[in-house]
């Protein structure tokens, strides 16, 4: 069997075994590629930069669960250090069952980092609540109404941060990370219906359903996925683990781009010669 | 070793075990794997019974009801409806509560829908192609905006069939799918990896502690 026949037989285990070490060789020995920000990381960034400090607060909205912390939960740490860096009050919501302890952990990690924050004056967590759209729209109309106490039980009206919120004219930008299509209710309800500004931080996989959003203005900027969180890791100058990550990425998909290039000439290879075969096969018929 | 600590590294382990398991599939179907499917299964639904339990029933529910606020007796009544499924003489109950669902649904849903979705994305096609005060790459764009947009929607067009002027305007529509396909793929790719990169730097970082 020539080189081109095997790889086109080739056993996939082969294959799992060569990602896996393309994977976990970049992550012990690093190798520093460089990350280029792209223009709605940036957007996002700038959108945050622009909010006032010690002013009006950001809601963020946890709405991931355990399958896809890998991509969400570095981009959720990114924006909130730069909001406690910036000194942004920071509401942090879920809007998921399965978020609420992830939102408590992120919001958690970040206030231990930040020592001179305190809980109900710069940060608030409130924990879960179901009916997502009409939560939404529940703080478009009375924040407090729809959250009378926060994730711990403590009344709202006792947390300093929330003192006089009502509504979305009182919040200065929404910020949601999500692997669903929360997101895009988050537009609907407190873009379209009450005018606040929204982003948002989203898996891979969703990234391109999300542009068209962009593209009207509908977000004010967009994390894709690690590579998003990258970009924002390394705008806010915190390396993080989407840092990190992202040169096995890269090595990753260089993998990935000379298996399909293989893959394919292998195709046309082996295609070519069987046709030649077949032909001189029909002729050595035809002549006997 | 206090219970604390004993609980963070026993789960620590529990993880990394629980993860091996998962990637023994990668061979082949195996009892590991089964294990550890059965175990995720078996506690996600205790795990998302419970805590709907104590979060939404309870908290939205039993507690307005034994405030005695009996107009919450509708959202019961709605409820048990639903299950009703379950029987199928009195089963057409659930249609009720469904209907309910569905109409409120709507109602908060259809007017901001249309407004982000449809109207937003029309606008935004709506773009000047005179190349007078802009750069030229910002009207290369916009061309390739519109082109993309209306043989997208021809290719879309089932009314008249694909022959002649129509079919190539949709030919061109395909391609522009195409590329659409190619990069939500490009995308997909990335996502699965960042997925192995998160549980290959959790066993290497926290349970080998070579990084």
């Amino acid at each position: 069997m020539n080189f081109w026949r095997f790889l086109l037989k080739m056993d996939r285990r082969i294959i799992f075994v060569l990602v896996g070490l393309a994977v976990a060789t970049p992550l012990v020995v690093p190798l520093n590629l460089p990350v280029r920000v792209t223009e709605p990381v940036r957007r996002l960034y700038r959108a945050i930069n622009e909010i006032p400090s010690n002013s009006k607060p950001v809601i963020i909205s946890v709405d991931y669960d355990p399958s896809t912390v890998p991509e969400l939960r570095p981009m959720t740490l990114a924006v909130l250090r730069h909001c406690f860096r910036r000194k942004i009050p920071v509401i942090v919501i879920t809007m998921l069952p399965a978020g609420a302890g992830l939102a408590r952990d992120a919001m958690e990690t970040v206030a231990s980092e930040f020592p001179g924050s305190s809980y109900g004056k710069d940060f608030v967590y409130m924990g879960y609540k179901p009916g997502a759209s009409l939560v939404m729209v529940g703080i478009g109309q009375d924040f407090q109404g729809t959250y009378p106490a926060d994730g711990f039980g403590k009344p709202s009206a006792e947390l300093d941060i929330l003192k006089g919120l009502h509504n979305y004219d009182d919040i200065a930008m929404v910020l949601d990370f999500t692997g669903s299509s929360i997101y895009e209710s988050w537009i609907m309800f407190a873009y379209q219906k009450y005018g606040c500004k929204v982003g948002a931080g989203v898996t891979a996989v969703m990234a391109s359903d999300a542009y068209p959003y962009l593209n009207t203005g509908q977000l004010v900027g967009l994390l894709g996925g690690l590579s998003g969180a990258a970009e924002y890791e390394q705008l806010i100058n915190w390396p993080g683990n989407a840092t990190i990550g992202m040169d096995a990425q890269s090595v990753v998909h260089i993998l990935i781009i000379v298996l399909i290039l293989l893959g394919n000439i292998a195709y046309f290879v082996t295609r070519k010669k069987h046709g030649a075969a077949q032909v001189a096969g029909q002729g050595q018929k035809g002549s006997s | 070793m206090t219970l604390e600590t004993f609980s963070g590294t026993f789960g620590l382990w529990m993880g990394a075990a629980l993860t091996l398991c998962i990637f023994s599939f990668l061979y082949k179907d195996n009892p590991f794997y089964r294990f550890a499917e059965h175990l995720f299964v078996g506690v996600s639904a205790g795990y998302w019974l419970v805590y709907n339990y104590w979060n939404i029933v309870k908290p939205n529910l039993i507690d307005p009801l034994r405030e005695e606020q009996w107009q919450y007796l509708l959202p019961l009544v709605l409820g048990i409806f639903m299950l009703t499924r379950l029987f199928p003489n009195v089963g057409w109950l659930s249609r009720w509560a469904i209907a309910f669902m569905i109409g409120s649904g709507s109602g908060i849903m259809i007017i901001t829908y249309l407004q982000s979705n449809f109207l937003e994305q029309i606008k935004s096609t709506l773009v000047p192609l005179d190349p007078t005060g802009q750069p030229w790459y910002v009207v290369v764009n916009n061309v390739i905006l519109l082109v993309g947009v209306v043989s997208g929607l021809v290719y879309f067009f089932f009314s008249k069939a694909h022959t002649g002027v129509t079919g190539r305007i949709a030919r061109i529509g395909v391609v522009f799918l195409m590329v659409s396909f190619g990069a939500s793929f490009g995308y997909t790719v990335m996502a699965r990896i960042s997925l192995l990169i998160g549980r290959l730097y959790f066993l290497l970082h926290k349970c080998v502690g070579v990084i």
